[in-house]
């Protein structure tokens, strides 16, 4: 089975300026891997270049997502095929309900996958499921998206999201700024929750702190535009208590 | 971005042509025309007399220029001021009407053929300066209801029409009322007598399809006390070169205890990108609350038109009567649009909601132009005034003109206004969740008009809804 992800030396630019200078990943299904890094150094312009947002310019490189050429397909179609992006800062839409949103959404995919969609009645249910499986409460059903939502309401809107649509590939980027312990805590177990052997997750953190949480299989530290330093959760640990500086020179070197 | 910015504009798919023969009068404005207007439609003298009275004080007032919108001067005489399809007469079936007409009518999807009947609408088509067809007529008799063009309302129901006509929006109230009251072709009449609820909504289709024409069409609707009535009005035009002008006057009458609701999905041909050609759409409504507890609203759904320069209003002047405004106002690549609304408190606890949503896209310029206005006597009245903006992209404009004039210290007035941008972060996000890009506008847009399409008449909103992600194709950049 080729694996789920595959970024091979990866450029990517924004306003012109080049910040991912050459990513080299693999991600295989059932992995959990931690991307973590200083400010500036690309994590978020890896995970929305992912999800294919337009301000990004690939300038180099490939991305392959179950052995297709992901790059070559709209945000919509990398969606409908199971990427999905946790996003750090979630916009608020008007006078759409989550529900609303969230049936219309998971029909959009459905339709690709050849499924029939989906009625209000039918899709409250399954949303109930999910929030069940999650251990969160239906409160946030009927709200609009994200509009009047807390730092960590918006978090754990994009989770919900997440157990509602099921993606193959999910890219958490820092969902944990913002947030307090509790609240962390919440979010990281739906995560867990979530975890199965054909699902991989890829997440963004500034801190290590959400990987005592969220424990990944690898961790991989970006600095100027390119992975410096791989190695499982340990290095996460060594990173807390050694800083950034201590990867950089190693950076350079590659 | 890029993809979105490469979609086509959907053209303006009811900007057909009918070949079909009409009846033109001469260019051009005089006393002698009007007459010819008179007489077409056998109007009593009376009738004649308001008109040459109308036109004479027309002729004394300069046009006005105070409105946030740019046009060339209108030339008064080259306009042909009626122009009809040639037919036969009379007809008490549609199987006499000409099927160039039906035909038409079908395209536009106006539901005058007899299988469509059953769907409930009694529909009353205007075709340039003449209704074609007013079905349901006998139904709406058992009833009481009368609903008729309004040309045939003057020969049938003189006095009803001459007791109220003028009573809200007096001749000289305005340079294009006047000119409406001058050469008003036609339009509807409806009047529901005492504790009727109208068993039907009441629905007229206005086609402007000769060039160079204009359309006048001068709608009465009156409700006398404890009645109630539904009414929708939709608008298309063909696509043309030149611009043509619709000076409409809708005036509106409800007694005590009286309802009518009025909604309007108006989409006359709006130019193309380059701002050439399309409807100017300058329009005097105006409602009067004149019963204890009534209740006047206006819902209305404004896609296309060049310009677009409308204040539906109310007169609260019975006790205890209610004015609403609901409007979604579009403006895409060269439209322009000065709209909004009139709520003139008098009698005692009245009340007026007002939500606006102006939609702006391409170079399109959106003005909401509304006025409060509280009277010394009307104690205890209440607003409440909601004006949104949404903005696409970044060469369109917004503009909001409240005005609020309050004369009595027991009045209680709320004002909310925002401004908003559909961005590129937003649309990114719900492509990001699996839709695609013009779904993703349609969602967001409708988000932001939902209190309006919500005031709609329930069939008519999910057309609104269809036109407005029409009218927004190939905005987003």
């Amino acid at each position: 089975m080729p694996p789920m992800l595959e970024i091979t030396n990866l450029h990517v630019s924004a306003d012109g300026r080049e910040i991912l200078k050459g990513v080299d990943l693999v991600v295989n299904a059932g992995e959990v891997h931690a991307i973590m890094g200083p400010n500036g150094s690309g994590k978020s312009t890896l995970a929305q270049a992912l999800a294919g947002h337009p301000a990004y310019v690939i300038t180099q490189g490939s991305v392959r997502y179950e052995g297709r050429d992901l790059l070559d397909m709209d945000p919509e179609e990398r969606a409908q095929a199971g990427v999905f992006l946790a996003f750090q800062y979630p916009v608020a839409i008007r006078g759409v309900t989550n529900a609303y949103f969230l049936r219309s959404a998971l029909n959009a995919i459905r339709k690709v996958r050849g499924e029939p969609e989906l009625d209000p009645m039918d899709f409250i249910q399954v949303l109930e499921e999910k929030l069940r499986a999650i251990g969160w409460d239906d409160s946030f059903i009927h709200r609009p998206v994200n509009e009047g939502f807390s730092g960590g309401e918006k978090k754990r809107n994009e989770i919900l999201q997440m157990a509602v649509l099921e993606p193959k590939l999910a890219v958490l980027d820092e969902t944990d700024s913002g947030l307090d312990i509790d609240a962390l805590q919440t979010v990281a177990e739906a995560v867990n929750r979530l975890r199965s052997p054909s699902r991989a997750t890829v997440v963004v953190t500034h801190y290590q702190r959400l990987l005592n949480y969220i424990v990944p299989d690898f961790v991989h530290v970006l600095v100027d535009g390119r992975i410096a330093r791989s190695g499982d959760k340990a290095l996460a640990l060594e990173l807390e208590e050694k800083g950034y500086d201590w990867v950089k020179p190693e950076a350079a070197v590659a | 971005m890029t993809s979105i910015e490469a979609r086509v504009l959907q053209p303006y798919k009811y900007g057909f042509v009918t070949d079909i023969e009409s009846e033109l009068a001469p260019a051009g404005l005089n006393d002698d025309i009007i007459r010819l207007i008179s007489q077409k439609k056998g109007e009593p003298e009376w009738m004649l007399e308001w008109r040459l009275k109308a036109y004479r004080h027309w002729l004394t007032m300069p046009e006005p220029k105070w409105a946030n919108v740019r046009y060339g001067p209108i030339d008064y005489q080259a306009i042909h001021y009626y122009a009809a399809p040639k037919q036969r007469k009379q007809f008490t079936s549609l199987d006499e009407v000409d099927p160039k007409l039906l035909e038409t009518f079908e395209r536009l999807g106006i539901p005058i053929s007899e299988q469509k009947r059953l769907a409930g609408v009694a529909v009353d088509a205007v075709f340039d300066s003449v209704s074609v067809a007013t079905t349901f007529k006998e139904t709406l008799a058992k009833a009481g209801v009368i609903f008729l063009p309004i040309s045939e309302a003057i020969r049938e129901h003189p006095d009803l029409v001459r007791k109220w006509l003028g009573s809200v929006v007096p001749y000289n109230d305005n340079f294009f009322a006047a000119l409406n009251s001058a050469v008003f072709t036609d339009g509807s009449f409806a009047y529901i007598p005492k504790g009727v609820r109208c068993p039907m909504e009441l629905s007229t289709y206005f086609r402007i399809n000769a060039q160079a024409t204009g359309q006048f069409e001068r709608t009465l609707i009156v409700a006398e006390e404890g009645s109630y009535v539904s009414y929708l009005e939709g608008c298309s035009a063909p696509s043309r070169d030149e611009n043509q002008l619709h000076a409409a006057v809708v005036e509106l009458v409800a007694l005590d205890d009286a309802e009518i609701k009025y909604s309007t999905i108006q989409n006359w041909y709006p130019g193309d990108e380059e701002g050439k050609g399309g409807i100017y759409n300058f329009v005097t409504k105006r409602g009067k609350c004149a019963g204890r507890n009534s209740k006047i609203s206006w819902t209305q759904v404004e896609t296309g038109s060049a310009i677009t320069w409308k204040y539906p209003g109310c007169i609260l002047q019975g006790d205890n009567s209610i004015g609403e405004f609901y409007s979604v106002a579009v403006t895409n690549n060269r439209q322009q649009a000065d709209t909004g609304t009139k709520m003139i408190h008098l009698g005692k606890n009245t009340r007026s909601t007002i939500v606006s949503k102006g939609i702006s896209a391409g170079h399109g310029q959106n003005t909401y132009r509304g006025l409060v206005k509280i009277m010394k006597g009307a104690d205890g009245a209440r607003n409440y005034s909601q004006c949104d903006s949404m903005l696409i992209g970044d060469q369109c404009g917004a503009h909001t003109f409240p005005y609020i004039d309050v004369r009595n210290s027991s009045a209680i007035m709320e004002h909310e206004a925002s401004t908003s941008k559909i961005g590129e972060d937003q649309i990114f996000y719900l492509r990001q969740r699996g839709l695609k890009a013009e779904d993703a506008v349609s969602m967001i847009v409708n988000g932001f008009c939902k209190e309006v399409f919500r005031a709609l008449p329930m069939e008519f909103a999910v057309e609104a809804q269809n036109l407005l992600s029409i009218s927004l194709e190939g905005s987003v950049g």
